[in-house]
């Protein structure tokens, strides 16, 4: 087995795991009961999923001018989801929207800030 | 692989969509069509590689950075009603 398609095989896994990744995410983005929680399903796709598979092109091109551009990318997009999750989250809360709370904490009273009342 | 790779993303795609359509405020929306603008860059960095062009990963970048102000923009307007040109007022709240 020569080195080049081990490499290539490696690559090869690894996207189709990133790929995976991303249909979890869709399908907990289409699952999830609240905004708040589907802005966790959607982390999973945009950061795992996202540079398995940014990892696994890098490792099919081999060291080029390409992988430097994925790796860019994937540097990115690592730094930007965070910051939309929070816009998102923040927006949301100012708009009004409150998490749906499970059946304990609706109990002891606590609002959407985690504070008690 | 990669083949199998971007049918997953499509896959991941038309769910997205799904809750793009559904989802009952515009924060969900918003979330969806984030979702959606990664995984565009996704299927435009796999199918670069699949046609044997690594050019269009320049393009996938690009799209990551209009996706971004993209985002914010939409946001902004939610709140202000209004994408904030010089000399105009804020609305309350």
């Amino acid at each position: 087995m020569t080195l080049d398609l081990l490499r290539e095989t490696a690559g090869g896994i690894l996207v189709v795991a990133g790929s995976f990744f991303v249909l979890v995410a869709a399908i907990g983005i289409n699952r999830m009961p609240d905004v708040f929680t589907r802005l966790h399903a959607a982390s999973v796709g945009d950061t795992l999923g996202f540079g398995l598979v940014a990892i696994g092109l890098m490792l099919i091109a081999g060291l080029t001018l390409v992988t430097v551009k994925l790796l860019f990318l994937l540097l990115f997009v690592a730094f930007a989801g965070p910051v939309v999750t929070h816009a998102i989250a923040r927006a949301a809360l100012h708009a009004g929207l409150e998490p749906k709370l499970g059946a304990d904490a609706a109990k002891k009273g606590r609002g959407s800030r985690g504070r008690a009342p | 692989m990669i083949a199998a790779g971007l049918l997953g993303v499509l896959a991941a795609v038309a769910l997205m969509v799904a809750r793009a359509l559904r989802g009952p405020s515009v924060f969900d929306r918003l979330v969806a069509a984030n979702s959606v603008g990664n995984a565009a860059i996704l299927i435009l960095a796999l199918f670069g590689f699949l046609a044997g062009r690594p050019e269009f990963l320049d393009i996938a970048i690009t799209y990551a950075l209009l996706n971004l102000i993209g985002v914010f923009a939409v946001l902004k307007f939610v709140r202000f009603g209004a994408l904030g040109a010089a000399g105009e007022e804020e609305e309350a709240g």
